[in-house]
C-alpha cells in the first residue's frame, strides 16, 4: 500500500521539482547575451555594470518581497552598509576587491539578521514604517559621522586594488563589467537553486497563507529571519560592487529614493520571477537615461506615469506580460508548445 | 519655566498643523486599510492653491482657505473615482506603488507649473509678530493655527460621535462586513471621508506654507511625519491621531531645544520604539494592517 | 515555459542595439560634456548654471579659434555620484568629449575627478564649492567659489563692526560644518571668541526651538549657513516673528542664504540681512547690467540670474579664453596651463584663476538686503578685493 502510493505519486512530484531546477535554453541565452554585451557595446560597459548591480540589488529585494511577501521601504540600508564597508575597507589598506565583497556582505548580513527581529514583528504597515525608519536612521548616521563617512561630500580616496591581484579596473569599465557579471552570475545561481528547491516553495506558502504554512510544519519565523538575512547579504554585496566599480561612495546609497526606485524596478520586471530584477533594472535605467536625455526636467513625471500604469494594468511586470503573451500564443497555436 | 511654556506652546501649534494634514490619512487608512502614501500631495496642492489664489488672483488669506478646502476635496474625489477605487481590494504593496507613482507625477507637475523653488507667501499683517501673555511670548500665527485646529477637532469629534454619518463611519471602521450587511454603503462612506480628509490636508497644507515651506518635494519630505503620526496614533482614530501629532510636535520642539545634538535621530528612533511598543498605535482599533 | 525568456533575450538585444554609440564626429569640433542636476531637489541649480552657460555661447558665438564648440548637457539628478561618474565616463569613451564641465554638487565633482586625471581632460567646475575639490585632480579648474572663501570674510566684517558676541547656526552637513569652521577660524584670528553655536538637521524647518536658544545666549550677531530653500525661509520668518530683529541681533549670512532666486520667497523678512558674496544680480557694473538684461531677454523673469548662472557663464568664458590662447587645442594639459593665471572681467567683477590652486580669486562683497524698484536685492556696500580660498 505504502510502496504503491509512493511509486505512483513520487515521480510526478519529483519531476516537477526537477523541471523547476533545470536550466532552460532561454535562461542560458539570457546570460550569453550579457556576455555578448562585453564585446558588442565596449563604450557602454560602465552603464551595463550599473544595470547589473541594480539588477542584483533588485534580486535581493525579490527574495523577501516576491518570495516571502515582506514589504520594505528601506532596503537601501543594506546596500549602503555594503557600499560603505567596501569603501572603508580599502582605506584601511586592504584593497583586494573580491574578498572585500565578502566582508561587505557579512557586515550587511549581520545587520540584516539583527534588524530582522524588529522588522518581522508587525504586519505590512508597521514593517513599512520600521524599514523606512531604519533606512532614514542609517542615512542620518552616515550624514553625521563626517569623520568616517565624509558626510554628504561622500567617501573619498577609495583605492580599489586589482581583482585577485591580477585585473585592474580601467577607464572603459571592461574589468568592472566582467567582475560584476561573474559575481552576479554566481549569486544568481545560488539564489536560483535555493528558490527552486523546497525551501523556496516553503517561502511562497508563507507568503500565500501563514496559517496553512504553520499547519504543514514550516517554521515561519526561522524561514523569514534567514531569508531576510540572505537578502541583506546580497544587497550588501551589490552595494560593495557599486563602490568598487565607481570608486566612490555617496550618502545617497542610503537614500529613501533608492529604496523606492528599487521597488519600482522590481515591479516593472515582475516579482518572484528571478529574472524580474535584472529586466526591471534594464528597463528602468534605460528609460531614465532616454527620457532624461529628451527632457531631463520632467523625467519624474514619466516615471510616475509608468508606475501608475504598470500597477494598474500590468501587475505582473514585464516578465508576467511576456508569460501571458506566451500563453496566448500557445492557445492560438495548440500543439506548438505543451 | 517660562521657556518651557513657550516651547510647549510652539510644539502644540506645530503638532496641530501636523494633525490637520494627517487626520484624513488616518481615517481613510482605518476605514479601508488603504495605504495612501500620496496623502501629502493634497496638502501640497492646498499650499500651491493658496499661493496662486493670493499671489496671482488677489484673494485674501481668510477667504482663500475655505475655497481651498472645497477645491482640494473635489479634486480628490475625481482621483478617488479614477485611480484609487480599483485598488481597494489589492495588496498593500500595489497601493504603495500606485501612490508613490502619484507622488512622482504630482512633483513633476508642480515643478512644471510653479517651478522647482520655494514659494513666497505673505500672511496678513495682523497675524505677524508675537503676543505677550503672562510673560510668555506667543506667536500670533501659531495662536491662529491652534484656534483653527481646535475648531476642526471639535467639529470632527462632534461629527463622528453625534451625527448619523459619523455613526456610519464608526460602524464601517469597526466592522466593515457587519456595517455593509446592515445596509451601510461603505464605499460611499469612504468616498465622502476621503474627500473630507483630503480637503483637510489641503487646508493644512495651505496653513502650513508659512511654517513648513512649500516646494515640489513637499509630499516626500513630510511623508515620514504623516505616516508616523497615523501609525502611532492608530489608524482610524481621530483622538489618537491628535495625541500622536501633539506628542510628536512637542517632543520634536523640546528635543531640539534641550538636546540639539541629537538632531534628526529623535524622530526616527521614537518611531521605531513606539511601533515596537504599540504595534496597534496608541489608541488604535484592533485591526490588522 | 521558456519561450518567454527567449523573447526576453530578444527584447534585451533590441534595447541594447537601440542604444549603441552615436556616429563618429567631425574633426573641427570641440565637444564639451556638461553634467548638471536638472531633476530632483537641486534642479534649479542645474537650470541656472545651464542658462548662464548657454547665454555665453549665444552672445559669443559657437566658434573659437576656428573650431566649432558643441555642448552636450546631461542630467545627473542631484546627489547621485555614480550617475555623474557614469555620464562622465560615457562622455569620455563614447562621445569623445574634450572638456568636462558643470557639476552642481560636491559629490558629483569628487566622483568624476579621477576620470579627468585618467583621461587627461580639463574639468571645469561651475558650482560645487567644497574646498578640497581642486586638489583631487590637476585637471580641475573652478570658476564658482569655495565656502571658506565666502564665509571667512564675514568674520572679518563682524570684527570690524566691533561685534564681540557671535553665535553660529549651521545645517548639520558637510558644507554647513565647513562654513562654521571657516568662520570660527577667521573670527578667532581677530582675537574674538564665539559664544556658542548649534547645528541643525538639514531637513529641519521648524526653528522655534533654535531661536529660543539664540535668545537665551543673547548674542550681538548670528552667523548662518542653511541649505537654501525652505530652511532659510522658515528661519527668517521665525527670526522676525520672535522679535530677534527688534532685540537688535544682527544676521550674518553667505551668498547661498540670500540667493537672488530666493529673495521673493524670503519676502520682506529678509530686509536688512547682511551677507558676504561674490555675486549679486544688483552688482553695479555695465557688464552686469548687460548680463542681467540679456538673461531676462533669453529666459524671462521667472528666474533671476544668480551666482550659479554667473559661474556657468564664466566657466564658458574661461574655456573660450583658454582655447584662444592654445589656438584651438583642447588637450587637457595645454588647456589647464592656459587657464592658470587667466584674468578677465566677469559680471561679478574682475576674476582670476589662481595658477597654484586652480581656484578662482575674486572680490567678495558685503551686501545688505534692500528694496530696489519694488524688488528685493542684495545691495553691495563694501568689498574685499582678490580673496583667495583660505581653505587650502
Amino acid at each position: 500500500m505504502n510502496i504503491r502510493t509512493e511509486s505512483v505519486r513520487a515521480p510526478g512530484y519529483l519531476a516537477t521539482l526537477a523541471a523547476r531546477e533545470r536550466w532552460g535554453r532561454s535562461e542560458i541565452a539570457f546570460w550569453l547575451v550579457l556576455v555578448a554585451v562585453y564585446f558588442l557595446l565596449p563604450n557602454n560597459l560602465m552603464f551595463a555594470s550599473q544595470i547589473l548591480i541594480t539588477g542584483l540589488f533588485a534580486l535581493s529585494l525579490d527574495l523577501i518581497l516576491g518570495y516571502a511577501g515582506i514589504v520594505t521601504l528601506g532596503h537601501a540600508a543594506f546596500f549602503g552598509l555594503g557600499a560603505y564597508t567596501a569603501g572603508l575597507l580599502t582605506k584601511t589598506g586592504y584593497t583586494e576587491p573580491a574578498s572585500g565583497l565578502m566582508v561587505a556582505g557579512l557586515v550587511a548580513g549581520a545587520f540584516g539578521y539583527l534588524s530582522s527581529y524588529l522588522v518581522l514583528r508587525g504586519r505590512d504597515l508597521s514593517r513599512l514604517m520600521i524599514t523606512l525608519g531604519i533606512g532614514l536612521l542609517l542615512y542620518e548616521v552616515a550624514n553625521r559621522a563626517t569623520d568616517i563617512t565624509g558626510g554628504v561630500d561622500g567617501l573619498q580616496g577609495i583605492a580599489v586594488g586589482k581583482v585577485f591581484g591580477l585585473f585592474a579596473f580601467d577607464l572603459y569599465g571592461k574589468t568592472a563589467y566582467l567582475y560584476v557579471l561573474v559575481v552576479s552570475f554566481l549569486l544568481f545561481v545560488m539564489v536560483r537553486s535555493l528558490m527552486t528547491a523546497p525551501y523556496g516553495l516553503s517561502l511562497r506558502s508563507i507568503r500565500e497563507n501563514q496559517q496553512r504554512a504553520v499547519a504543514i510544519g514550516i517554521p515561519i519565523r526561522a524561514r523569514l529571519t534567514n531569508i531576510y538575512t540572505l537578502s541583506a547579504v546580497i544587497a550588501g554585496i551589490a552595494g560593495a560592487l557599486l563602490t568598487q566599480t565607481t570608486q566612490f561612495v555617496a550618502i545617497d546609497v542610503f537614500a529613501f529614493q533608492r529604496s523606492a526606485d528599487l521597488l519600482i524596478v522590481l515591479l516593472i520586471g515582475g516579482t518572484a520571477t528571478l529574472y524580474g530584477g535584472f529586466v526591471g533594472a534594464a528597463v528602468f535605467l534605460l528609460a531614465q537615461d532616454w527620457l532624461s536625455s529628451i527632457n531631463a526636467e520632467y523625467w519624474l513625471f514619466w516615471l510616475g506615469l509608468l508606475l501608475i500604469i504598470t500597477t494598474r494594468y500590468l501587475r505582473t511586470g514585464v516578465m508576467g506580460g511576456l508569460k501571458s503573451l506566451q500563453r496566448l500564443a500557445a492557445r492560438a497555436k495548440p500543439g506548438e508548445e505543451s | 519655566m517660562l521657556n518651557f511654556l513657550g516651547l510647549l506652546f510652539d510644539g502644540l501649534a506645530y503638532g496641530t498643523l501636523l494633525f490637520l494634514i494627517s487626520v484624513g490619512l488616518s481615517v481613510t487608512l482605518g476605514l479601508m486599510g488603504f495605504v495612501n502614501l500620496a496623502h501629502g500631495v493634497f496638502a501640497m496642492l492646498g499650499g500651491y492653491l493658496l499661493v496662486t489664489l493670493m499671489g496671482r488672483l488677489g484673494f485674501g488669506f481668510l477667504t482663500a482657505l475655505p475655497l481651498i478646502f472645497v477645491a482640494v476635496a473635489l479634486i480628490s474625489l475625481v482621483l478617488e473615482r479614477s485611480l484609487y477605487r480599483p485598488f481597494y481590494k489589492k495588496t498593500h504593496l500595489e497601493q504603495v506603488l500606485l501612490t508613490v507613482g502619484i507622488i512622482f507625477v504630482a512633483t513633476a507637475g508642480a515643478t512644471y507649473f510653479w517651478g522647482p523653488g520655494q514659494q513666497p507667501i505673505e500672511i496678513p499683517v495682523w497675524m505677524k509678530g508675537q503676543l505677550n501673555l503672562a510673560g510668555v511670548d506667543l506667536s500670533r500665527y501659531r495662536l491662529f493655527l491652534m484656534a483653527v485646529g481646535t475648531a476642526i477637532t471639535l467639529l470632527l469629534v462632534f461629527g463622528l460621535e453625534r451625527t448619523r454619518f459619523g455613526a456610519r463611519v464608526r460602524a464601517s471602521v469597526e466592522r466593515q462586513r457587519t456595517a455593509e450587511s446592515m445596509g451601510i454603503h461603505v464605499e460611499r462612506v469612504f468616498q465622502i471621508t476621503f474627500a473630507l480628509g483630503s480637503g483637510l490636508a489641503g487646508l493644512g497644507g495651505a496653513l502650513g506654507v508659512d511654517v513648513l515651506g512649500l516646494d515640489p518635494y513637499f509630499p516626500l519630505k513630510y511623508l515620514v511625519y504623516f505616516l508616523l503620526i497615523v501609525v502611532v496614533g492608530g489608524p482610524g482614530s481621530v483622538i489618537g491621531t491628535l495625541s500622536a501629532a501633539l506628542l510628536l510636535g512637542v517632543a520634536d520642539t523640546a528635543g531640539k531645544y534641550y538636546i540639539p545634538s541629537t538632531g534628526a535621530f529623535v524622530i526616527y528612533v521614537a518611531m521605531i520604539v513606539l511601533l515596537l511598543l504599540f504595534p496597534q498605535g496608541l489608541l488604535g482599533r484592533r485591526k490588522e494592517i | 515555459m521558456n519561450k518567454f525568456l527567449n523573447r526576453l533575450s530578444a527584447l534585451l538585444a533590441a534595447f541594447t542595439l537601440a542604444w549603441t554609440a552615436q556616429p563618429a564626429l567631425a574633426q573641427e569640433v570641440i565637444k564639451i560634456g556638461v553634467i548638471l542636476p536638472l531633476t530632483g531637489p537641486y534642479a534649479d541649480y542645474g537650470e541656472e548654471i545651464g542658462n548662464g552657460l548657454k547665454l555665453y555661447m549665444k552672445q559669443n558665438g559657437d566658434t573659437v579659434a576656428g573650431k566649432k564648440i558643441s555642448i552636450i548637457i546631461r542630467d545627473d539628478t542631484g546627489i547621485a555620484p555614480e550617475v555623474s561618474k557614469r555620464l562622465a565616463q560615457e562622455f569620455l569613451v563614447q562621445d569623445k568629449v574634450d572638456i568636462l564641465a558643470g557639476f552642481g554638487l560636491t559629490p558629483s565633482a569628487l566622483a568624476v575627478a579621477p576620470l579627468a586625471t585618467q583621461a587627461k581632460k580639463a574639468m571645469v567646475i561651475m558650482n560645487a564649492a567644497t574646498s578640497v575639490i581642486t586638489t583631487k585632480s590637476p585637471y580641475i579648474v573652478r570658476l564658482s567659489h569655495t565656502l571658506p572663501q565666502i564665509s571667512a570674510p564675514m568674520a572679518t566684517y563682524a570684527a570690524k563692526q566691533g561685534i564681540k558676541k557671535v553665535y553660529t547656526l549651521v545645517a548639520d552637513f558637510g558644507p554647513g560644518i565647513d562654513a562654521e569652521t571657516a568662520f570660527k577660524k577667521a573670527f578667532e584670528a581677530t582675537g574674538n571668541k564665539l559664544i556658542g553655536g548649534v547645528r541643525v538637521p538639514v531637513t529641519n524647518v521648524d526653528f522655534a526651538s533654535y531661536i529660543q536658544r539664540i535668545k537665551d545666549a543673547a548674542p550681538e550677531a548670528v552667523f548662518l549657513f542653511l541649505p537654501p530653500g525652505s530652511a532659510t525661509i522658515s528661519f527668517l520668518k521665525a527670526y522676525k516673528e520672535r522679535g530677534l530683529d527688534k532685540a537688535g541681533i544682527i544676521l550674518l549670512a553667505t551668498v547661498d542664504f540670500a540667493d537672488d532666486n530666493l529673495m521673493d520667497a524670503l519676502g520682506t523678512s529678509v530686509l536688512g540681512l547682511v551677507s558676504s558674496g561674490h555675486y549679486s544680480a544688483a552688482h553695479d557694473s555695465p557688464m552686469n547690467k548687460a548680463y542681467v538684461q540679456a538673461y531676462v531677454a533669453a529666459y524671462g523673469t521667472k528666474m533671476r540670474p544668480n551666482f550659479m548662472s554667473v559661474a556657468g557663464y564664466d566657466g564658458m568664458a574661461a574655456i573660450y579664453a583658454a582655447l584662444k590662447k592654445t589656438n584651438g587645442d583642447a588637450d587637457g594639459d595645454k588647456l589647464v596651463a592656459a587657464m592658470k593665471g587667466l584674468q578677465f572681467e566677469s559680471p561679478r567683477g574682475p576674476v582670476m584663476i589662481d595658477p597654484e590652486t586652480r581656484d578662482i580669486i575674486q572680490t567678495v562683497y558685503y551686501r545688505r538686503a534692500e528694496e530696489k524698484n519694488g524688488k528685493l536685492y542684495n545691495i553691495e556696500f563694501d568689498q574685499i578685493k582678490n580673496v583667495k580660498d583660505p581653505g587650502k
